[in-house]
Order: structure tokens, then sequence, then C-alpha cells
């Protein structure tokens, strides 16, 4: 029998750039910055989100850019954006002091949850994808809006798990579900994961990849916590290549009950 | 509907009767919940909640870290004039209380802001008397034009405007407001308060809404303990704070609780709130509203504000000056200062003390957009 596991060429993509860590990590809720470097070598993470709203340039301090290794991609995020003007401003900010072309969407109007406003996502995510910049908008699981996102020129839709900061995990499960059925990007979990096994779980429904920030950065030990969420989305990550049976929810039985009708 | 109404509906409510009334029972039950509704914000704020400020501390910390991080935001106050028409008894710049009064320039405040910049610090939070004729909305829209070079976050602490003077104030990159009920109770209110344009109870009470209206994206409110009976005043504060924040879920609400300190030409506070119920207010207001800012004055002793960075709080100014003129201009023993400093230690070293208690000082988080 051949074997699915694609552990050679099992490669994310955003936009045209390849990843081949599917952990996503934050920077905000970190004790010291200087904890960051060791938590994304013991991660492996290759891609970490930055609030524009923290860069600055002319810090008297390290600037908390200066705390990310060179070979560690930046994502900065609109954070802070409550409307989808906003978010392109903060956008063009971001690339111009020198962040690159990626750029997380977050266009939230409720600041008791921060639940993202999908209709901002989008028209933020339309005028930014034209500009050229690989855009990953955080948004509510919604089927059209994915669908929406997709024609907007988004390089991955980011469903959230459960509310920012929660831990809850993935609350949106049914629906995170039925995106990672339709999409054609990448789908990453963002926001709500708080242990590994939630990561896991993501990954194992066939999320390409999760992003985890409070529950790393508030832990007691950062550097283990990121490792631990590294093993947890690979061990997920190879589950959902093997196919687990329950995975699908219409298998093709070895031997079919109802194969004697056709035969 | 305003908050006056909510004001007015709980005038005839005996609150002295109800705090006394919680059991320990009471207190536990609200411990437990994830949710908590008006009767477990009163229920913690009782007397009786005293006994279990260990687990309200324990699970005030981890609803903190888990909605904020392990972050301490930080701010300075600039005073700008110190001019004021109005005779709260309470406060060292009322109008009753002689001394030469200063009004910055647009240049002072320029020095005054580079000086603080040179800090590391990019949140400012401007102050004035109320005096609109020495300090008028054109002046203040100066100011802030001039703050913006050096400043991500403008907050303003001044008098109480109409929503379009806001819109005016917002529109040149002001973005957080700051007012203080100072007092919620009405008769307390209009004995501190005697005469000029804050004897107006209400006006002052929907200054948060005309501001959120004006475009304002985040509100700081709060009561000044030492006027009216504490226990009441937390509560009040905080069901207000709860009630901006399901009106205007687009704004940040934070909460203070300045404590009435000595200054010149002043009463000596009524109820001095203590240390201990000063830690039970707040951790009270963590657990009922998880997201909301909690904003730590140098009012308080380095001592006690290095304990509270563990207990909820999220921002603290550091390195404040409370008088006109005094980060480049002037020295402290030339000003007139609103109220004594009582954490005189400067940024750096308050930066130092946040991060030794294991916690990352932000000094700017906002990005004038
Ligand atoms: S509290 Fe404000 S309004 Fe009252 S006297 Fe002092 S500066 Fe003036």
């Amino acid at each position: 029998m051949m074997s699915t596991i694609q552990t050679q060429d099992d490669t994310l993509y955003f936009g045209d750039v390849a990843f081949s860590s599917r952990l996503l990590t934050g920077t905000g809720k970190f004790a010291s910055g200087d904890i960051i470097a060791p938590m994304l070598a013991a991660s492996g993470s290759e891609l970490i989100t930055v609030a524009l709203r923290r860069v600055d340039p002319n810090a008297k301090e390290k600037d908390i850019l200066q705390y990310i290794p060179k070979s560690v991609r930046i994502l900065p995020n609109t954070s802070g954006a409550r409307t989808a003007e906003e978010a392109v401003r903060i956008a063009r900010i971001a690339r111009e002091a020198g962040c690159g072309d990626f750029i997380k969407i977050e266009v939230i109007t409720d600041m008791k949850y921060l639940l993202p406003d999908n209709a901002g996502t989008l028209r933020a995510t339309e005028i930014l994808a034209k500009e050229g910049f690989i855009v990953l908008p955080y948004m509510m699981p919604d089927i059209t809006v994915t669908k929406q996102l997709h024609d907007a020129g988004a390089a991955a839709i980011m469903p959230l798990g459960a509310p920012i900061g929660t831990n809850r995990g993935l609350e949106m499960k049914p629906m995170i579900k039925r995106i990672i059925e339709i999409s054609k990007l990448p789908v990453v979990v963002d926001a709500g994961i708080g242990r590994p096994s939630q990561a896991a779980e993501a990954m194992e429904m066939g999320a390409d990849a999760v992003l985890v920030n409070t529950a790393i950065a508030t832990s007691h030990d950062p550097v283990a916590a990121g490792k631990a969420f590294a093993l947890a989305v690979q061990a997920g990550r190879m589950a959902y290549l093997a196919q687990l049976a329950e995975e699908k929810e219409y298998a093709e039985a070895s031997s079919p009950l109802t194969g004697f009708l056709r035969s | 509907m305003s908050f006056m109404s909510r004001i007015l509906e709980l005038e005839s409510f005996d609150f002295d009767g109800h705090f006394q009334e919680v059991t320990s029972a009471d207190v536990e039950n609200s411990l437990r919940k994830d949710e908590l509704r008006e009767q477990d914000l009163f229920n913690l704020l009782s007397k009786t909640a005293q006994d279990y400020l260990e687990p309200m501390a324990r699970k005030a910390q981890k609803l903190t870290r888990q909605h904020f991080g392990n972050i301490i935001s930080l701010y300075a106050p600039l005073y700008i004039s110190d001019y004021c028409s109005n005779a709260c008894v309470y406060c060292g710049f009322n109008c009753g209380v002689q001394f030469p009064r200063t009004k910055l320039t647009i240049e002072e405040i320029e020095r005054e802001a580079a000086a603080i910049a040179a800090t590391g610090m990019r949140h400012i939070l401007i102050l004035t008397g109320e005096a609109p004729a020495q300090t008028p909305i054109s002046y203040l829209e100066e100011a802030v034009t001039v703050m913006k070079k050096y400043f991500s976050s403008i907050a303003l602490e001044i008098f109480p405007m109409d929503e379009e003077e806001y819109r005016v104030l917002c529109k040149a990159g002001a973005d957080s407001l700051t007012v203080y009920q100072e007092t919620y109770d009405r008769e307390v209110y209009k004995e501190m308060h005697p005469r000029g344009r804050k004897a107006d109870y209400e006006y002052r009470l929907l200054t948060p809404e005309r501001g959120a209206r004006a475009g304002f994206r985040a509100l700081n409110i709060g009561a000044l303990f030492g006027l009216g009976e504490p226990r009441k005043e937390a509560c009040l504060a905080a069901l207000h704070a709860h009630y901006l924040e399901q009106e205007f879920p687009d704004v940040e609400i934070s909460l203070s609780l300045p404590r009435m300190t000595k200054a010149k030409g002043i009463i000596e506070p009524k109820n001095i709130l203590s240390d201990i119920d000063f830690v039970q207010f707040m951790l009270a207001w963590r657990l009922f509203m998880p997201r909301l800012g909690i904003t730590i004055s140098t009012r308080e002793s380095a001592e006690f504000r290095d304990r509270l960075v563990h207990l909820g709080a999220t921002r603290f100014s550091s390195g404040s000056k409370t008088g006109v003129g005094e980060y480049s201009l002037k020295n402290h023993h030339d000003a007139t200062v609103q109220f004594e400093v009582t954490d005189d230690r400067s940024v750096d070293e308050v930066a130092d003390m946040i991060r030794q208690s294991g916690y990352q000082p932000v000094f700017k988080d906002w990005e004038l957009v």
C-alpha cells in the first residue's frame, strides 16, 4: 500500500512564499521581547505577527522588530483598525516601515470580544490585494465571506477558533470544517487555541496552519510551550495526511456493504 | 436612554443595606461564575468579599494575562494650563486658591513634549483646568496638532465639552478621553462643586457618551475616592463603565481609582480609601469586566504600584509632573501642582520595575493613521 504521508514535500504557500512550518506565532503578549527569539527557535515558527501600533522606529529602547531574527518573516497586523480604510492605511505604513508585503487584516469594532468585522475585512482585502500585498484576513468563520475573500485576492483564510485570548479552542469547529472543505486557499485557524491538543485537532481536521499567540506568550515557559505547539501541529498534520478514518465523513469502506447492488 | 436615567433609577436604592446583606455563599457563588452579572459585582464589592481577596486576585491575574498578556502600557501626563474657574473644594487648582496661574504657549508645549518624548514615552495625556476663556478650543486644537509630532496616542483630560467641539479635537489627532465624575453621589457632588460650569452634574456624567459619539476610541472614567461613600462609588463607576461598553462596543473603556491626596488650600478627604479597599475594587472590576483597562496613576506610592502590576492593572503613568511646565521649564518647587505625586520614579525606573515583575512595559501601543 502506498503511503500518503508526504513528509518530504508538504510545503505551505502564502502567495508564492513557501513555509515548512505550519505554526504561526504572535508577539503581543510576552513578558519580555527577549523571549521571542528562543521561542521562535524552539517552535520552528517562520512567520510571526506584529502589531504595527507597537512598532516604534524611534524607540529609545529596542524596537519590537529588533527582537525577531532575520530568518523569520514578519506578518504585520492591522490591530487597532476599526474600519477597512484604517486597516489599509496601517498596511501601507507597515510596508513603508520595511515590514514587507505580508499583512494580516484585523478590522475590529467590538472591543469586548474583539470579534472581526467581516465586511470591513473583505473591503480591506480587496484594496490591499490589488496593491500587491499578501493578505491574510482574520475573519468570523463564514462560507460566503470565504468565497468573497478568494475572489478579493486573499492569500489565506483565517477564521477564529474562539474569541482572542479565551483559550477555548475550536468553538467554531463546524463552521471551520465547512470552510476547510470549500477553501482553495490555505486555512489558518487564528485565535482561541489554548492548548497543543486543540492545535492538533485543528490540523487533523485539515486546517493548513494555526496561529497561536496568547497560549504561548502567557505560559510560564514560552520556549517549552512553543515547542509543544510545534509538535502538536506536526502530529495533527501528519494525522490529516494519513487520512485517519474519522476524518472522512463518507469514507469508502474496503468491502462496501452495498457493493453487491451494482455487481 | 443615557446613563443619567440609570443614576436616577438607583437613587432610591439602599446600597449600604444591600452590601451588608451579602453572605459568604453569595461571594463564593459569584467567584465560580465565568460571566458576571450586576448582582455579582455587588457581591464582590461587599465587605464580606474581603475574606476572598486571594482567590479574587488569582482569578483577576489570570483574566488580565489572558486578555492583555504580560504587558503594562505607560503614559505621561502633561499639564498645559492651571487656570480654572471652578471651585471644586478638593482641588489645588480651584479658583479660590491664590497662585500665579500659567498657561503654556504652543512653543512651550512643544518643548515639554520633546522632553517627555525623549524618555521614550509615546502616549501622552494633556490636562488643563476648566477655563475655556484661557484655553479655548482653538488653543487645544493647536496643542494637539503639535503633540502629534511627538506622540502616537494623545489623550485629553480637559473640561467637558460639546460633541462638536470634541469632534474638532479628534480630527486634530486626539484619540482618548478621560473624564472623572469625581463623585456619583448627587448630594455630595453639589457640596463639592458649589459654583461654576462644573456644578452641572448631568452635563459631566454624559461627557463620556458625547466623547464616544464624537469619535474618541478610548474612554477613561472613574470616581475620585475621598468624596463619596467608596463602595457605592466603586459600584456606580463600574456600572457606568459597563453601560459604556454595551452602548459603544467599538470604544475601549478604562477605569481609574484616583485617591484624593493633599494639595495647597483644599479640604481633607472625607472617606479615605484604604489599600485593601483599593485592591478589592480593582479585582471586582476585573472579574466583572475582563477586558476593562485599569489605569494606575502616580498618586499611588511606588511600593503599592509594584504590587498592583500583578493584580489586574493595565496602564501606569510614570515620570509624572503635575505642575504646568515642570518637565522642561520649571523646577518642582516653583510649580503649583494639582496634587502631589507619590511615586516620583523616572520613566526608566518604572519600566525596570515592570520588567523585574515579569511584565513588559509598552511605550507605544497606538498608531495615528
Ligand atoms: S478639579 Fe478640575 S475643575 Fe475642579 S478646580 Fe481642579 S482643575 Fe478646576
